[in-house]
């Protein structure tokens, strides 16, 4: 099979899938290696790109999905009633990205950083599978620690926890050297 | 007239503080404590004006600020200079451990605001459910070997599951009830004419239904309602004794 009927099946693939689909199982179901399926992919991404095609596909740490081009929102909101997707609050987002940037971390921690309660917005977060409970700290109370949830990349597009945005400011060390 | 107005909410003290800092255009690395200090409480006093929740959290920073800002005007830190060497070596600027707080929630809160960048741009993206497909091959129905006998018996079999479904079915019936809150008040205030005093147990009989039971007990609670009647009972589950008013 040459190269551009491999990218037509796994075209197929993403499309029937639907959801995020792995690059393992996209292997499998072609029967070649893995790190030739994900070069291929990474040409599609590409071509999609250079061509303005209307679906892009997107890579969430190691799986792939087509999604729609986000420019194309206003076009696609003709055909649908539009039921308002609910942004995070902004204690919520504060809380994520405290818990992204630091994780695994406890609910105190993330208190202490915040100086306020964080009770409601980590429910909201748990529920919208956006930060989950990765175990316990093994110390007097045993706190539960948190870390980013499945929901998490796709939530932000992200293709990986290093995707996130690089950390502005001095660093708590530097104060003390001023 | 003064009038101040709260126009943005804050997600707690450390928000607040970081917005008044900036508004002054001062250096985080050196507040001038006594200013800040000030239009913090200001601010408090404001959202206390207008019913703003002020939660603790910001009471607390108000009180650690004002620590602050007395610690800031003893003399020994003032001056530098001190006659006793060892008290300079533990001088620790008083702001700093607020300034430490500051510089790291604002860290992420700077990060907050770009993922929320990534997250808006997010909502515009649509992505298809995984769909229910059944492949389906080789739907080779055994066709072979069936005569019509067999499809009689079958369908008797279906019609016999049928009849004994019905037959299971019980139907039942939804009593009405023997007599009526109504009834049951009129019975107790009729009795209550004789006696100035009855007990609960005396209302009814062995042959009494549950129902019956039951809309005495509603009636006893009507009349307690209307005052008409107060109710005693000795000790739990001991007979209830109904008093007229």
């Amino acid at each position: 099979m040459d190269n551009r009927e491999i990218k037509s099946i796994i075209e197929s693939l993403l499309f029937v899938w639907g959801e995020p689909l792995s690059l393992k199982d996209i292997s499998n179901v072609l029967e070649m290696e893995e790190e030739k399926v994900k070069n291929i992919i990474d040409e599609m991404i590409d071509e999609f790109n250079y061509n303005r095609r209307g679906l892009k596909i997107n890579q969430i740490s190691d799986s792939y999905q087509l999604t729609t081009r986000p420019e194309h929102y206003d076009w696609i909101k003709k055909l649908y009633i539009p039921n308002t997707k609910k942004t995070l609050s902004n204690a919520a987002l504060e809380t994520l990205s405290i818990v992204a940037y630091r994780q695994p971390i406890t609910k105190s921690e993330i208190e202490s950083i915040r100086g306020v309660r964080c009770d409601k917005p980590i429910e909201s977060l748990i529920e919208r599978n956006l930060i989950e409970e990765q175990g316990r700290l093994e110390r007097t109370g045993r706190p539960i620690i948190y870390g980013t949830g499945e929901e998490f990349l796709k939530y932000f597009g992200l293709s990986s926890l290093d995707e996130l945005p690089k950390l502005d400011g001095l660093g708590a060390m530097d104060i003390e050297e001023k | 007239m003064d009038y101040k107005v709260v126009i943005e909410t804050f997600e707690g003290p450390l928000d607040l503080l970081l917005h008044l800092i900036e508004k002054a255009k001062v250096d985080i690395y050196d507040i001038p404590i006594k200013e800040i200090t000030n239009q913090y409480i200001e601010y408090i006093k404001n959202m206390q004006e207008l019913d703003l929740e002020v939660t603790s959290e910001f009471l607390i920073m108000a009180s650690t600020l004002l620590e602050i800002k007395s610690k800031m005007l003893l003399p020994s830190y003032k001056d530098g200079k001190n006659e006793c060497q060892q008290l300079e070596m533990e001088e620790v600027d008083p702001r700093l451990e607020l300034v430490e707080r500051l510089v790291e929630y604002k860290k992420y809160k700077m990060a907050a605001d770009k993922l929320r960048d990534k997250e808006i741009i997010q909502k515009k993206v649509f992505t298809k459910l995984k769909e229910e497909i059944v492949i389906e091959e080789n739907c080779e129905l055994p066709l072979e070997g069936l005569d019509l006998d067999k499809l009689v018996k079958s369908l008797n079999n279906v019609i016999k599951k049928i009849n004994n479904k019905y037959k299971a079915v019980d139907i039942d019936e939804i009593q009405r009830d023997e007599i009526t809150l109504e009834e049951g008040i009129d019975r107790i205030v009729r009795k209550l004419d004789n006696h100035s005093k009855i007990n609960f147990s005396k209302l009814f009989d062995e042959n009494s239904t549950r129902s019956e039971i039951v809309v005495s007990f509603l009636s006893v609670l009507e009349l307690i309602k209307m005052k008409y009647v107060t109710v005693s009972q000795e000790i739990n589950f001991a007979d209830i004794i109904i008093i007229k008013k």
